[in-house]
């Protein structure tokens, strides 16, 4: 059972993923591009503390508010801090919020999900009422009111962005695994002897796998405009604490009187990693699932 | 028609009761004892035992509930501690400033969507396809409040052109007579054509944000389901009938295009009830978003709870109506139901 049927040897799907992934990057430049900038903010949040020029949190009143120059590359805002400085550090909390909250979603959610599809029943409907009364909300409303009960901590922020994503994951994993519970290899699992559960982890959960994981890049870009929105609103991160979103409601009150660059390079920032997120998702979706490219 | 609104209407039933549920055990997971939270930090253990026993903390969660939803059903929203004004009542007041930024920012947003997305769909691969491509990208990227901060410093710091982002009204102008609360709506009853271009131009910038921000999924839907349709076998035949381009991608492909898009505004009213909060905040519109972040700001969870319950309610509603506008266009679905 083991030796035949299962895999193929390893390194060979291994190497074809390989130029398979080389080809879909080839054939489509945009998602190299997005996958460069993908490196470059992994990179900032690695290293960003230890080589930006300036302490993200000392102030120097006499360089308050002076517009992009030489020595500030973004300027600086209204205690005198290096916007440059504060923006690259960010990257690490907005970065490590979008990944803890879709690692959560993918947790919660693709479990949930492939037990509905594959047991049916009872755990199906439970399981689609929760997702159900999720959707009844809008989304970020319900974030705000999750992160306004729980308490207004980061952690609630990465808890509330996997829970209003959850319906997502639960359905996706859902139909999943519903088309595969009576196919032939389950059904060859099944007569050999193996347990549901056996089979939910070693056949079913496989194969749902690298769909699931377009999804969380689909969705990593959704979650750091949402954990930014709620930081924005003043939930979740606190001042001094860099965060993109809080820089921006900062910055807000000085844009207004034409100190643009406060507000203006989180912005952008939090735009670029946005958008850098969804090239990617949709670069990823083509190489796992070539009929769905556009 | 009229059993499938009924059957439409029994359907969106569990979803208000999951909404209500949801709501209440919000307030129950307040972090600590919402009775010492509701006392104040200088209450005595007697002070904050008598306001628990007043709320009905002392008794079973199931009994809370009851009253929970007894409250409800009576309009009762609780009252906020900063204002001591009811909350109903001032999400009641509130309401309509927001009713009409999101509305127009909605309309704004379907004028300039469908028309880029039919057109980018009758012309594939053009320049006006790839604008439509561009746009709806960067719009999914664009952080709601940031597009805001942007339109404001452009318009109305560098050029000039648009009020200061304070609200509704410039401070100069009364509000016209109460009638539907909107104010465009209102001016123009009250015969009042300068408040009525004051209103406007206060409510430009913020509609136009939302409407940057949601243009994004109704444009990538036209174009998609307008494509789907001009490659169908009937629109062919009108084709080959000889009818006019303009009959044949108004009257026959739009038509059918228009349901799958229909169905996205579903979607996209989720995104825009909550960037509405975001923009709210930019543009201190006086509307139901900025009246819950203050009280968040405060701590003051009543307000919080009462405009969570409201958007919820509101957004159970939109996609009813969404559904049964959806049997009034494609008679199939009244057949089904």
């Amino acid at each position: 059972m083991t030796d035949i049927a299962t895999s193929p040897p390893r390194e060979s799907s291994l190497t074809a993923l390989f130029k398979h992934s080389r080809y879909v990057l080839g054939e489509n430049p945009v998602t190299g591009f997005a996958f460069a900038l993908f490196v470059l903010i992994v990179l900032a949040s690695v290293f960003g503390p230890h080589i930006v020029p300036y302490d993200p949190l000392a102030s120097d009143t006499t360089q308050a508010l002076k517009p992009p120059n030489a020595h500030h590359w973004f300027g600086t805002d209204q205690l005198g801090r290096d916007v440059f400085s504060r923006v690259v550090v960010a990257t690490r909390l907005d970065f490590f919020i979008a990944i803890a909250s879709v690692a959560l979603v993918f947790l919660m959610g693709g479990l949930a999900g492939v037990a509905a599809g594959f047991f049916g029943g009872w755990t199906d409907r439970i399981v689609g009422r929760i997702a159900d009364t999720i959707m009844a909300f809008p989304l970020f409303v319900l974030a705000m009111g999750i992160v306004a009960a729980l308490g207004n901590t980061v952690q609630n922020i990465v808890l509330a962005t996997a829970i209003v994503n959850f319906p997502l994951y639960a359905r996706i994993a859902r139909a999943e695994a519903n088309i595969r519970r009576d196919a032939g290899f389950v059904e060859a699992a099944r007569l050999s002897g193996n347990s549901d559960w056996r089979i939910l982890s070693f056949q079913i959960l496989p194969n749902v796998f690298p769909i699931l994981v377009v999804q969380m890049s689909l969705t990593m870009g959704y979650a750091i405009l949402n954990a930014a929105g709620l930081s924005f609103i003043g939930l979740g991160v606190r001042p001094p604490t860099p965060e993109w979103g809080i820089m921006v409601a900062e910055g807000s009150a000085f844009m207004v009187s034409g100190e643009w660059w406060n507000a203006t390079f989180p912005g952008a920032a939090l735009m670029v990693a946005v958008f850098c997120f969804n090239l990617l998702g949709d670069g990823l979706r083509d190489m796992v699932d070539p009929r769905r490219r556009t | 028609m009229l059993t499938m609104i009924l059957k439409r209407l029994m359907m969106a039933i569990p979803s208000l009761i999951g909404v209500v549920i949801v709501t209440f055990l919000l307030t129950r997971a307040l972090p600590g004892d919402p009775a010492a939270y509701f006392a104040g930090p200088a209450a005595t253990p007697q002070a904050i035992q008598e306001i628990r026993v007043k709320l009905g903390l002392d008794r079973p969660l199931i009994v809370q509930f009851g009253h929970y939803v007894d409250d409800l059903a009576h309009g009762n929203l609780g009252t906020s501690l900063t204002t001591g004004q009811p909350v109903a009542s001032e999400l009641r007041n509130r309401l309509p400033a927001s009713a009409e930024l999101t509305l127009l920012g909605l309309i704004v947003s379907i004028i300039i969507a469908v028309p880029l997305g039919i057109l980018a769909a009758t012309k594939p691969n053009s320049l006006l396809d790839h604008a439509c491509r561009i746009v709806a990208t960067a719009g999914v990227s664009l952080p709601v409040f940031f597009t805001g901060l942007i339109l404001v410093y452009v318009f109305y710091y560098q050029l000039g052109w648009a009020p200061a982002p304070l609200g509704r009204l410039d401070v100069f102008f009364t509000e016209p007579p109460h009638v539907t609360g909107f104010y465009l709506i209102d001016s123009l009853i009250a015969r009042d054509p300068e408040t009525f271009m004051a209103a406007l131009k206060q409510l430009i910038l913020p509609a136009l944000t939302l409407a940057i921000f949601s243009l994004a999924p109704i444009a990538r839907m036209t174009r998609a389901s307008m494509l789907a349709v001009l490659s169908s076998d009937f629109v062919r035949t009108a084709r080959a009938s000889g009818l006019s381009a303009y009959t044949v991608i108004i009257t026959y492909a739009f038509r059918n295009a228009m349901l799958p898009v229909i169905t996205t505004l579903g979607m996209v009213f989720s995104f825009l009830l909550g960037a509405n909060v975001l923009v709210e905040k930019v543009f201190a519109w006086p509307g139901i978003g900025s009246y819950a972040v203050e009280a968040l700001l405060a701590s003051d969870f009543a307000p919080v709870q009462g405009f969570v319950l409201t958007m919820a309610v509101m957004y159970v509603a939109i996609n009813l109506m969404i559904d049964v506008l959806y049997g009034v266009i494609d008679p199939r679905v009244r057949l089904d139901a």
